[in-house]
């Protein structure tokens, strides 16, 4: 399923999504041939089980499909319809058409049936019908909530001009609301969005890497093209390292996630994921010199989304945190059965 | 090279069997061990712990039975070394052997040569170095100098190598000498495999800065070697050398070398760390995942018969570049001064890795061959 996935999405973004397209969808101007485009494709609902009407594909299916929305820039929600698609099938509930978004984030609780509170850095949030949510109550609780249910909203985009927005909502009315199965966490929004952005930041590394050896093995000066010279090797040899860093994190996190999201797989490709971004711009920015840094030049259509999909769904700081204060709980006998087995481990031999 | 080629690959079920098997054994021959010698990590040399290994079948494992191997997959093989290597199991005077000349001497090996020194190395007996740099030769190793020349059905070499690890306690080197003139610098280089007992052989240990004796300058003085020396074609041994750096340069030695620091420093950090400390070691096991991951994509190139040179060289720059930066966030996270003499078992590690850290980006290439082997497999000229 996997090469099928890559090569068809990988041929409808080749057509449709071109530095033009991006560039045209700034913040506000929804492209929505584009989605129509895409939702006659299926996509949205790839991840959604096939007795609830989607194609039943698992995660690591899907990893090529959301490295190629970070690669080409992808200005729709494309991998957070799938998540929150995800996430309803999950909860036995069918899933619903047209783009869909969510909010791993804010202050939502569900009380006598109503739903109260924040939805904070919703991505694509003005640009949905519904976002999926979980709300606090007696249990951890799903919601679909309208958009248009909000009692006010606070519309906000990233660096890359990508819609992220804040709704409130006040006694509202849940299209959805279901309790989370006991055997899904009730940050598996924060988790599954740290995932999608770390393949969608491997993505985008992948087009910037490709973008930066060209551009070195054409550009000449002193008489030779700057790709011959060490200093610019070494540079875009560790923005290859970094990126098949972040490619390799991605796919493990993907591969190891399927009912569940495979936390500490997801961690680390985040970590490494939000790492490479840094490092990686830094190198594609100083190989392309001034033209890199104008607006006509493709080259930020990558960056500028790096820069803020590193931060997105728990930083470096937050998810690296997380991750080691859970290893030091463990002790330093279990640090290496941890990441072995890619969970946390007591093995029996830990040191008291 | 493509970025691609990082496959994500899973241990297959019968190699992961082996782990607890592996963890048991170490558990047990390793209680007492300090954490100082961990810290030696593939440096700590241990004659009688390579017997008792071999002895259970983890040296040369990957070799045939008929050899004294176990036909195990590269998997089975890399789940036993990851253990020993995060254990910090004294695994030096093997290591060589079963890294790199074991699997060498049965790809271009006579029968002679094979039946002469695999089933010694797989029982943990038979310790091997690899001769390459000399004085003048360090990354530039197509200039070497040191030179066999035909007498009668012999061979004479003379020259001298340099840096060549564990010299001292081995039983032959395998060198990369030249053996012909050629326009090409590359072209006339041979291999051969040196008894190191040879009349003509002076090894001489140099001291490295924490005054440890791991490599050494050995000097051959018209030593006189039997035909079958040679391992592989003459005039082959730029080529065949090149074809190991693929196994040298991706397994998990590449980046756990400071493991035993990451150790002491969940110790004294005890169970609820700060902010800072917390974040640090997050970010260090998250490095670590991602790393064993691509290294064990490598390994299923390797597994397929593929040539992963340029992924495996991604492997061990970021991978020296991890263990490096261990020492140094470590020593920002504690209020713990290393020491090398007294202390507590981290101020001790953290003294001794940081002074070992310069050699991880030197052996095995140094970070800027690697880089240069990588950028020219990204099309860069």
């Amino acid at each position: 399923m996997r090469e099928i996935f890559d090569s068809t999405v990988e041929r409808l973004f080749a057509d449709l999504v071109t530095p033009d397209a991006v560039r045209a969808a700034g913040t506000g101007n929804w492209p929505a041939e584009l989605w129509a485009a895409l939702e006659e494709s299926g996509f949205g609902l790839a991840a959604v089980p096939e007795a609830l009407g989607g194609a039943g594909a698992c995660w690591a299916d899907l990893c090529g499909v959301v490295r190629l929305c970070g690669r080409y820039a992808l200005p729709l929600p494309l991998p957070e319809t799938l998540l929150a698609n995800w996430l309803l099938g999950v909860c036995g509930q069918p899933a619903q058409a047209g783009p869909l978004s969510f909010a791993a984030s804010g202050s939502l609780k569900l009380a006598a049936g109503k739903v109260s509170g924040v939805a904070v850095d919703v991505p694509w949030g003005r640009n949905v019908p519904a976002l999926v949510a979980i709300a606090a109550g007696e249990v951890p609780m799903l919601v679909l909530l309208p958009v248009e249910g909000a009692s006010a909203r606070t519309l906000r985009s990233n660096t890359a001009g990508e819609a992220r927005d804040e709704f409130a909502y006040e006694s509202a009315v849940p299209l959805l609301a279901v309790p989370l199965p006991a055997n899904v966490p009730a940050d598996v929004l924060l988790l599954g969005g740290a995932m999608l952005r770390s393949a969608q930041i491997a993505g985008a590394l992948q087009g910037m890497l490709e973008m930066t050896i060209t551009y070195a093995n054409e550009r000449v000066q002193f008489g030779k093209a700057i790709g011959s010279f060490q200093a610019i090797q070494h540079q875009i040899a560790v923005l290859s390292e970094h990126t098949a860093a972040s490619v390799m994190g991605a796919e493990a996190a993907f591969s190891e996630s399927a009912e569940t999201l495979a936390r500490l797989p997801v961690t680390a490709a985040k970590v490494c994921a939000s790492e490479a971004a840094g490092i990686g711009a830094s190198v594609a920015h100083g190989v392309h010199g001034a033209i890199g840094f104008t607006h006509e030049h493709a080259l930020h259509l990558g960056t500028r989304r790096l820069w803020s999909w590193r931060s997105e769904f728990g930083t470096l700081t937050y998810w690296s945190g997380e991750l080691g204060r859970a290893l030091c709980q463990g002790g330093a006998a279990a640090f290496w059965p941890s990441l072995v087995a890619g969970q946390l481990e007591t093995p029996a031999g830990a040191r008291a | 090279m493509s970025i691609d080629q990082f496959k994500y690959s899973r241990i297959p079920p019968e190699a992961e069997a082996l782990r607890s098997e592996v963890r048991t054994f170490l558990a047990d021959t390793l209680k007492d061990y300090p954490a100082i010698r961990r810290a030696d990590s593939w440096m700590g040399f241990d004659a009688e712990f390579s017997r008792r290994l071999g002895a259970r079948g983890w040296v040369g494992m990957a070799l045939p039975k008929r050899y004294g191997g176990s036909d195990a997959s590269p998997f089975a093989r890399y789940v036993v070394i990851e253990e020993l290597l995060a254990a910090g199991a004294p695994v030096s005077a093997h290591w060589f052997a079963d890294r790199q000349s074991g699997p060498q001497i049965l790809h271009y090996g006579t029968d002679a040569q094979k039946d002469r020194h695999l089933p010694a190395i797989c029982r943990g007996e038979q310790y091997f170095c690899i001769g390459m740099s000399e004085p003048n030769s360090g990354s530039d190793l197509a200039s070497i100098k040191t030179r066999a020349r035909r007498e009668g059905d012999k061979w004479v070499v003379n020259g001298q190598k340099v840096w060549t690890t564990n010299a001292h306690r081995s039983h032959y080197m395998i060198a990369l000498v030249r053996t012909g003139e050629n326009s090409k610098r590359q072209e006339g280089l041979s291999q051969f495999i040196i008894d190191l007992s040879l009349p003509g052989i002076t090894i001489r240990p140099i001291k490295d800065l924490t005054g440890s004796e791991h490599f050494n300058e050995v000097f051959l003085d018209e030593v006189v070697l039997d035909a079958d020396a040679l391992i592989g074609t003459e005039g082959q041994g730029w080529s065949q050398v090149t074809a190991e750096l693929a196994f040298e340069r991706s397994g998990p030695e590449r980046f756990l070398s400071s493991i035993a620091l990451i150790h002491t420093l969940i110790d004294a950090v005890g169970r609820d760390p700060d902010a800072l400390q917390a974040k640090e070691i997050g970010r260090l096991a998250a490095r670590l995942v991602t790393l064993r991951n691509m290294s064990l994509s490598v390994t299923a190139q390797l597994a397929a018969g593929e040539n992963p040179a340029w992924a495996a060289s991604c492997v061990k720059d970021l991978g020296a570049v991890f263990e490096q930066e261990i020492p140094e966030l470590v020593q920002l996270l504690c209020d713990i001064p290393p020491t090398a003499e007294g202390g507590c078992d981290h101020a001790q590690v953290l003294a001794y890795l940081t002074q070992m850290a310069p050699s991880f980006s030197l052996r095995g290439g140094t970070r800027e061959i690697l880089r240069g082997i990588i950028a020219r497999g990204l099309g860069l000229r």
